[in-house]
């Protein structure tokens, strides 16, 4: 209980930290926030309108703690792009971004898994080495231009597929599937090829076990010896990484749903960025990073469930 | 572990040839391109590759090949550039905690764990919202989200030394602080330091390419490897051989970078090699 307490204060601590840092590196934006917004043209009694309706007129602990307020509660005001609060526009993004991002972790489950303990079992051997050798290609290929050869070679031939755009789960199933499997794709290629090492390298540290070469003694079949004991004991490491592989995931998304037009969170904040709508861009800065930090946290106490050892300690 | 070692020697072969290859085309880019990288020749637009346009021609009718040498400056400066400031920054905060430790450890590591928080790309587009565009703004912004995993090997490697004997003699005969810092503890981490701006270099390489593929980080004319990938995605279609180059130049690159670091750690970090 301790150790959870204990993360659970790093979380805190780790939180306010963020969202003073993403408070503060707007501050020192050159210039006047509001002349940029309205450009060189605009008349003072517009200028000083906007300013004390953006808060901006008084001091910096005062926009701060207010900031956090609306951040908390959800209320960050109007965006200056759409003219629509800024929540809206995010619960209406949220679903595309959050429907790419599991579909992606099951792909990277699915796949890196079965991949790594493959490899692991044959190590050194011709099939182990080929397969170390494409994931280095598979982590530095950027994940666009990968995109790109997917739309190219499977978008564009597969009927199945849509290359850009958004179609609802509450439309249909088949349509959501069509739209988002590619850009998760894209995503899970390079993370594969990142947890595929790290799988093969956990398995092959238990497979040297004592343990392993008894209940092999004792006849298990190796599916068994494999899926239900080595695995489990290899899982606390290969957790760690998924926990960052989460958080790589949700940065992907950002790109990805720009190469596939995917109308996800990403896309708002590139417009945002483009549309210097800062509001906007701290809002969902902050969102996606605290959500990167809990699934972390989320994944350190997983740990604890998993291995009692760690939560003893 | 034969085959091991020959895996290794691979890696320092390859890498050093991609990147090697790619310097000596930045250094003869800058007195040399086939063709003017800016002139546009409309009638020559999105040509396949031929005997007079390798890698074909783009929408302008600019020679692509050029453009990829050209971008080879691009990628360099922006992957030096990023190097020298994480690496800066990073020595002088992760030597300061790693050495002094108590409260300055303390508020260092807290605030670099709160950098490292927020997923790079995030942060990247938070910094270049806020810089605006362009080569150096760019590399500015990706050089302060290198800083915080480079302070922290920077640390580790403080830690462990600050208290052995050699520093403790070192101190005894009166061999002054940053002395003993930069002169003393440093070199005996620099491998460390060497293999992380090397990965430093190669996430650099890919960051920029995104920022600019997002038209957010190197702008035109500047030729750029992931703006010219943006630029592409239009004729995906008509002129798949326009996409081809740029990704393929930065896969290499990033691969090159990879492999290099690879070796590197073997070479210079036998702990590792357990």
């Amino acid at each position: 209980m301790f150790y959870i307490f204990r993360r659970f204060i790093l979380l805190i601590i780790t939180v306010i930290l963020v969202s003073i840092i993403t408070f503060a590196v707007f501050q020192i934006l050159p210039g006047d926030p509001v002349r940029t917004m309205l450009g060189t043209e605009a008349d003072p009694t517009q200028i000083e309108n906007l300013r004390s309706e953006l808060g901006l007129d008084r001091p910096l602990y005062e926009q701060y703690t207010d900031w956090v307020k609306g951040i908390v509660t959800g209320e960050l005001g109007n965006s200056i792009r759409f003219s629509m609060p800024v929540k809206e526009l995010l619960l209406a993004r949220l679903p595309v971004t959050i429907s790419l991002a599991a579909i992606t972790l099951l792909i990277v489950c699915l796949i890196s898994l079965p991949l790594g303990m493959f490899a692991a079992r044959r190590q050194n051997r011709l099939s182990d080495l080929t397969l170390s050798s494409a994931t280095q290609i598979g982590m530095a290929i950027p994940s666009f231009w990968l995109g790109m050869m997917l739309i190219l070679y499977v978008g564009l031939n597969v009927e199945f597929f849509k290359i850009s755009g958004y179609i609802p789960w509450s439309t249909s199933i088949a349509g959501a599937l069509s739209t988002l499997i590619l850009p998760a794709l894209t995503i899970a290629i390079p993370q594969i090829a990142v947890n595929f090492r790290y799988v093969r390298t956990a398995i092959l540290e238990q497979v040297r076990m004592d343990y392993v070469r008894t209940i092999r003694s004792k006849g298990i079949v190796e599916r068994v010896v494999m899926y239900k004991h080595v695995l489990k004991n290899a899982m606390i490491p290969i957790l760690t990484v998924f926990g960052l592989i989460t958080a790589e995931i949700v940065a992907g998304t950002i790109i990805v749903e720009q190469v596939f037009s995917l109308p996800g969170v990403g896309q708002l904040l590139i417009t945002a960025i483009n549309n210097r709508d800062f509001p906007l861009v701290q809002g969902i800065v902050m969102y996606i990073t605290v959500a990167v930090v809990t699934i972390n946290f989320v994944v350190d106490i997983l740990y604890t469930v998993l291995d009692p050892r760690i939560r003893l300690r | 572990m034969n085959i091991n070692r020959f895996s290794k020697n691979i890696n320092l072969l390859i890498g050093t040839l991609i990147i090697g290859g790619f310097f000596v085309l930045m250094c003869i880019s800058i007195f040399y391109t086939p063709h003017d990288v800016t002139a546009m020749n409309v009638p020559n637009k999105l040509l396949g590759p031929n005997g007079e346009h390798w890698f074909g021609t783009d929408e302008f009718g600019r020679d692509i090949f050029s453009r990829i040498m050209k971008g080879t400056q691009t990628a360099f400066s922006v992957g030096l550039l990023t190097v020298l400031i994480g690496v800066t920054f990073g020595v002088l905060i992760g030597g300061t905690a790693g050495y002094f430790g108590g409260w300055i450890d303390e508020i260092f590591m807290r605030v670099l764990d709160a950098l490292m928080a927020f997923p790079g790309i995030i942060l990247a587009l938070m910094l270049v919202a806020i810089f605006g565009p362009g080569i150096l703004n760019t590399a500015i912004a990706l050089g302060i989200i290198a800083i915080p995993n480079i302070a922290r090997i920077v640390r580790s490697g403080f830690v462990q030394h600050r208290d052995s004997e050699y520093i403790l003699s070192a101190k005894l005969i009166g061999v002054k602080t940053y002395s003993i810092m930069f002169r003393h503890i440093l070199p005996n981490i620099s491998s460390q330091i060497v293999v992380a701006a090397t990965v430093t270099f190669a996430t650099a390489m890919l960051a920029e390419a995104a920022l600019s593929y997002l038209g957010l980080g190197v702008q035109p004319p500047n030729p750029s490897w992931g703006r010219m990938l943006k630029d592409s995605q239009s004729y995906l279609v008509n002129a798949p051989w326009y996409t081809y180059a740029p990704g393929a130049a930065i896969t290499l690159m990033v691969l090159g970078l990879y492999m290099l670091s690879n070796a590197l750690r073997d070479f210079l970090d036998p702990r590792s090699k357990a």
